[in-house]
């Protein structure tokens, strides 16, 4: 069985990855999957203000996700932020937590940005794997990458990155996941909709497949930006 | 018996393996999982002897004892001066570190370094906290007057220098301009306007194509062809 857009079930849509090319941003990236965009800026680590916020310990990454006013495919976004954006900024945060050296940095911030010009259903997982190529790219150092891929449950049966067509079918699931893909933890795994207990260790299985190939396309971006460099 | 996964040299992302086996030894950037070496960052491998360190190709500065600096005055404080380093740790530059002759209690401190002041400045401690402290005690270390300053990455500064600074002093002895690179990514320059924009250019040159061998030949054909 194919999908309406003629994907098969574990397909994922066409993926440009680039990393580097935000010249003022200490590292930056985009990602696009089909019809979703996203662009991330690293800045930092920098002296953290006010300084109440700082910990001694180790350092603090900061993620701001933001939907820009026209990205939609219908209704104007509103700018600004909303319980939405913040909520996917906070589980971006959690997401890279196991994999960034954060105590290499104590006292300090790394604030990540997070714009998408164009969104069409998994911009959080897109946000996500730029955000990892920008980290890596500003040097931050860091145990892995992140990937990331959303998973849905169409009709009763699981499909692997869902467009917006397909998410707003009566009764979708949509599970985004992120992976560590060295070791294949899950650092993200979120659920909108019903779906059987039996179901997600299936869906769990096939986001780590997908997320080897996201890995794939990562990484050869971010090989490609320094390559030129030392060639 | 041990064997490295990627060639010496080669690029390596967050992640990748870089080596198999226990007689290797994981050093700057990289870390161990098990029998296998990974890197923690983006960056180059380099093998010095059982030991792999990568070489990092982006990223701040990191204050390090002993590293000789370009800073900035940003505040002063009843002890002695706050200093911007170029990362994300001010330096403190204390009144006893700063200059040998006395200075007379509420004396007026900016008669030494004022806001905004650029010093060429010796790192002498980082706490585990990265509290920076700094002195002007020492050779060639002092308050910049003139000239101009240039922002580099930070990770191409050895490069810049050069083995024993002979790329530096080729630039020095081509553009016949005074210059003091800082660990930190500051670069100091100063001479005729001309030469000066010529070694800005040349030093720009340098950070853009760091990593390409035999650097130095094409940096010395460079400036013969900037001169005639």
């Amino acid at each position: 069985m194919k999908r309406s857009d003629g994907r098969n079930m574990d397909e994922l849509r066409p993926i440009e990855a680039k990393a580097g090319f935000i010249k003022r941003a200490d590292g930056s990236a985009c990602f696009k999957i089909g019809n979703t965009i996203a662009y991330a800026a690293v800045y930092g680590p920098k002296n953290l203000y006010p300084k109440f916020l700082q910990d001694p310990a180790k350092g603090i990454l900061r993620c701001s996700y933001n939907m820009m006013p026209f990205s939609g495919s219908g209704e104007r976004v509103r700018p600004g932020s909303s319980r939405r954006s913040r909520e996917i900024s906070m589980v971006t945060e959690k997401a890279f937590m196991p994999v960034i050296n954060l105590d290499e940095f104590p006292n300090s911030v790394v604030d990540v940005f997070i714009e998408l010009p164009q969104t069409d259903a998994g911009t959080r997982c897109a946000g996500i794997c730029a955000a990892a190529m920008a980290l890596a790219d500003a040097g931050i150092s860091m145990k892995d990458l992140i990937s990331a891929v959303a998973i849905g449950n169409i009709n009763g049966e699981l499909v692997v990155d869902l467009s917006k067509e397909e998410e707003d079918i009566e009764d979708a699931v949509d599970i985004p996941i992120a992976i560590i893909p060295r070791t294949g933890e899950i650092s993200l795994l979120q659920m909108d909709g019903k779906i059987s207990k039996e179901k997600i260790p299936e869906a769990i299985a096939l986001a780590k497949k997908a997320c080897k190939q996201i890995y794939k396309i990562q990484k050869e971006a971010l090989k490609k930006r320094y390559e030129v460099e030392v060639k | 018996m041990g064997e490295l996964l990627v060639k010496n040299k080669a690029v390596v992302v967050p992640g990748e393996d870089i080596a198999q086996g226990m007689d290797f030894v994981p050093g700057k950037g990289t870390y161990r999982d098990g029998e296998k070496i990974i890197a923690a960052g983006v960056g180059l491998v380099n093998m010095v002897g059982r030991t792999i360190n990568l070489i990092h190709l982006s990223g701040k500065y990191m204050p390090k004892i002993g590293d000789v600096i370009i800073g900035q005055i940003v505040d002063i404080s009843l002890f002695g001066w706050r200093v911007d380093t170029n990362s994300a740790y001010p330096a403190m530059l204390s009144m006893k570190d700063a200059t040998s002759s006395y200075i007379e209690k509420g004396a007026d401190l900016t008669q030494y370094f004022n806001f905004g002041d650029y010093i060429v400045t010796k790192i002498i401690k980082v706490t585990g906290q990265k509290l920076v402290d700094i002195t002007m005690k020492g050779p060639g270390l002092k308050k910049l007057k003139s000239g101009r300053i240039i922002k580099v990455n930070p990770n191409k500064v050895p490069r810049i220098i050069g083995k024993q600074g002979s790329m530096v002093s080729m630039i020095k002895d081509a553009t016949k301009c005074r210059i003091i690179v800082g660990q930190n990514g500051l670069v100091w320059v100063e001479g005729q306007i001309e030469n000066e924009l010529m070694a800005v250019k040349t030093i720009q040159k340098i950070a853009k194509e760091s990593h390409i061998t035999g650097l130095t030949d094409i940096i010395k054909e460079y400036l013969e062809g900037v001169a005639k």
